[in-house]
């Protein structure tokens, strides 16, 4: 996939209108793990809308975002940051070759957020 | 027998561009009763009226179809055209093959044919068409000014300096509305009040203005020129012939924990108050609710107290009935509830305020007498944090869509004037855009930023907490920079977002006025009849049509008071012709035309009439044709069919439905 391609199942699986975005950044003023982000959260919706998905894809960020929400609560466009970089990370969990994860690898990975953990249980333990 | 001129307008190339205005004049000759038909690049040019003209005469035409833009642009003129024409106004026909054809489509073939077919509804409905005749109503050579802020009070002097009678209608005891509340105003930094209260004096004295405070509109009955207005005149429980305004009631007042409304509830005042020292009328009232006398029996100090026996307590609400010509809605606007803003603590932490407070708390006349402390501790802030768009820009339930437009520049002047006063202080500003079109806006911006050291930081503040030590702080995005932000602050500023008052809806359904879906006032044209409402004989004043500054509110005052001087400056008015009728043979007189007028305009009536089994005498419906807007609604809710709308006939509707469907 391209990266346009990339961005619109971003979008899609995310139902996030990326566009109504009008550059705030009340979201990464609000983030709590804005620190140990290289992409914050306005950063997630500005790239993917401007084709930077590999570079948030390959990027720690997609880790540590907390999955709090916070962005979602106080955005006033309605935009929900949280919900595109939750996309991301899903993608990016799909994409990568040997995706699969057993239950007795999560002890190693004690740094990635519960949301990544869920949703990887809902995934791929059939 | 009918004679129909047909004329097809390109409009440039609005229309050509995608139908073929020859073919779809060549196919409309065709048509029952069309003798000319023709196209032409401007119908609404003088070379297309004098074509329209010429027509008439040579062809001996009776009536007229043009296919063009949407009548709502040039009904009026081909009517005026038909009528110097000589032929009746209302036997013309507009087919809209523009917004509703060319505009729309972009299939040449299948655009022309929509066209085509448009036409041929229009010559069917003019072969069932009949000359219809204006009426004519008088007009009450006064007006009504529904709110007494800086809106009103300039529509209504304007309207006075005319020469005409014109009344003043103020929810609050005191005329003045938010800009009596301001401290200076943008961009040259005159005081509010040193401005604002000569007006106020003027409104006041005017010979032709009156004044009702404390006061509110009950009902609206009537139309255009005939407005029969109810205001209901609250009790102030003070008599405004007898009172001096001496003030020495609410000194001996020993009620005195009321929110002081005036000040934003910063400070407390008494129960019988004036709301500020510049009061117009400088009359007391009384808060029944905080009131001793009123809540126990007992007290009545003031009343002791007042050497001019002003003080009444049996005074009553009085409802005062006024006949008007012209209505001017000058509502004005409020700040939005910060409660599901919890981000920003403003109900939690005492020294964050809304804009407005801070107005209050700057000003010679506030609370702290222009001394700026913060709420919590009286101390002087050090650091001040301003945030923008607080709610305004914002999509949720609990914001605005809408740029409030006043916020960036009154920000601006509390950064710049928080600076020249107090030079130690930090002031920081997080703003999304700087929004400031006008004459000499930009520049104060730019000087709040350049010589008074204001911090702007693009930027929005995602939450404002305590530290557990008591101290403010804020904790937001620099854009710019690419970094999150924390500040201790001693003040947060919050430029809350307007909207239009609450008041605002309710007058709008008395009026029949349209609104938006923010509860701004709808004007007519948004740029060529923008102090208008789409009802006649309402005009908008001021914040209540959309987010204006000073200004702007002034200019548009005036430009309301004008359309109102040249309405009431007629001796009568033409009504529309188009308004429903009955026939009394078909009418079974049972009331359902009646129930659903919106205007008041049926009546049942005893009425004699002939009918297949002889002469009756019953309850048939009957139209006040100066009341009826022709809205149908009656010619829907008919069961028996017997009520129909000149204009809009059921056969002229059919004989349109039968030609589109052919």
């Amino acid at each position: 996939m391209n990266e346009k391609q990339w961005a619109r199942e971003a979008l899609t699986i995310s139902g996030v209108h990326a566009e109504r975005c009008m550059k705030c950044g009340k979201c990464s003023g609000a983030c709590p793990s804005y620190e140990f982000m290289e992409y914050h959260p306005h950063q997630f919706v500005d790239m993917i809308l401007k084709g930077g998905f590999e570079k948030l894809s390959n990027s720690q960020s997609v880790y540590k975002c907390l999955s709090c929400f916070v962005c979602v609560e106080r955005c006033p466009r309605s935009v929900f940051p949280a919900n595109i970089i939750e996309a991301v990370r899903t993608l990016t969990e799909r994409s990568i070759g040997g995706d699969k994860i057993a239950a007795d690898m999560i002890s190693e990975m004690d740094d990635a957020p519960q949301q990544l953990l869920m949703e990887a249980f809902r995934k791929f333990s059939k | 027998m009918q004679r129909i001129g047909v004329f097809v307008c390109h409009c440039g190339s609005n229309i050509s561009a995608t139908v073929d205005v020859v073919r779809v004049a060549e196919s409309l000759k065709n048509e029952q009763n069309v003798v000319f038909s023709a196209d032409c690049r401007y119908m609404c040019s003088e070379n297309g009226q004098s074509l329209i003209k010429n027509t008439v005469k040579e062809y001996g035409l009776t009536g007229i179809v043009i296919c063009s833009c949407s009548p709502r642009m040039h009904e009026n003129t081909f009517r005026k055209t038909a009528g110097e024409a000589g032929i009746n106004p209302y036997m013309v026909e507009i087919a809209n093959i523009r917004e509703q054809c060319s505009w729309i489509h972009k299939n040449a073939a299948e655009a022309t044919e929509k066209a085509v077919i448009l036409g041929r509804a229009a010559v069917a409905k003019l072969n069932r068409d009949f000359p219809l005749t204006e009426g004519e109503s008088s007009v009450t050579k006064r007006a009504l000014v529904i709110g007494g802020g800086i809106a009103g009070i300039q529509t209504a002097l304007d309207i006075a300096d005319a020469g005409y009678k014109v009344d003043i209608v103020e929810k609050k005891p005191t005329i003045g509305g938010k800009m009596a509340q301001l401290d200076k105003t943008f961009p040259t930094l005159d005081c509010a009040a040193c401005i604002l209260t000569p007006k106020m004096v003027d409104a006041a004295q005017h010979e032709n203005i009156t004044l009702y405070t404390y006061s509110q509109v009950t009902n609206v009955e009537g139309y255009v020129g005939n407005f029969r207005v109810t205001i209901k005149k609250k009790a102030r429980y003070v008599n405004e012939t007898l009172c001096s305004g001496c003030g020495e009631c609410t000194l001996k007042c020993p009620s005195k924990k009321g929110k002081n409304e005036f000040n934003m509830g910063l400070n407390n005042r008494s129960a019988i108050y004036i709301p500020f020292a510049q009061a117009i009328p400088n009359v007391p009232v009384i808060d029944t609710e905080q009131c001793i006398k009123f809540n126990t029996g007992k007290c009545g100090l003031c009343q002791m107290t007042c050497q001019a026996k002003a003080v009444d307590f049996s005074m009553k609400d009085e409802y005062i009935t006024e006949n008007y010509g012209a209505i001017v809605a000058a509502t004005g606007f409020d700040i939005i509830s910060l409660d599901k803003f919890g981000e920003f603590g403003y109900q939690m932490y005492d020294d964050v305020v809304t804009s407005l407070e801070y107005e209050r708390l700057m000003n010679a006349a506030g609370p702290t007498g222009g001394h700026l402390v913060r709420p919590s501790d009286g101390k002087e802030p050090k650091t001040v944090v301003f945030v923008q768009c607080v709610g305004s820009r914002d999509i949720r339930e609990c914001g605005k869509e809408y740029c409030s437009k006043i916020c960036c520049m009154y920000t601006a002047k509390h950064a710049m004037l928080t600076r020249e006063k107090y030079p130690d202080t930090e002031v920081y500003v997080f703003y999304i855009d700087v929004r400031t079109p006008g004459k000499g806006f930009d520049e104060f911006y730019r000087r709040a930023a350049e010589q008074y050291g204001v911090r702007y930081i693009k930027g929005m503040v995602g939450k404002v907490y305590d530290d557990g030590e008591g101290n403010i702080m804020v904790r937001a995005s620099d854009l710019i920079a690419g970094e999150q932000l924390t500040i201790k602050a001693d003040m947060v500023v919050l430029a809350a977002a307007t909207e239009p008052d609450k008041t605002a809806r309710t007058l709008g359904t008395m009026l029949t006025a349209s609104m938006d879906t923010n509860d701004f006032f709808t004007e007519a044209h948004p740029k060529l009849r923008p102090v208008e409402s789409p009802t006649a004989g309402v005009f908008l004043s001021g914040f209540c049509q959309g987010p204006k500054d000073i200004p702007e509110t002034v200019a548009q005052a005036g430009a309301a008071a004008v359309k109102v001087v040249g309405l009431l400056s007629k001796d009568s008015l033409k009504s529309n012709p188009c308004t429903a009728i009955s026939d009394p043979v078909i009418c079974s007189g049972c009331g359902a035309c009646k129930n659903v007028c919106p205007f008041g305009a049926v009546e049942l009536a005893e009425k004699t009439v002939l009918t297949e089994r002889g002469r009756e005498t019953r309850l048939v419906s009957v139209v006040n044709d100066a009341v009826c807007k022709g809205c149908g609604a009656c010619t829907v809710a008919c069961p028996s069919g017997c009520m129909d709308l000149k204009g809009f006939t059921s056969s002229q509707i059919f004989g349109e439905v039968d030609a589109l469907c052919r």
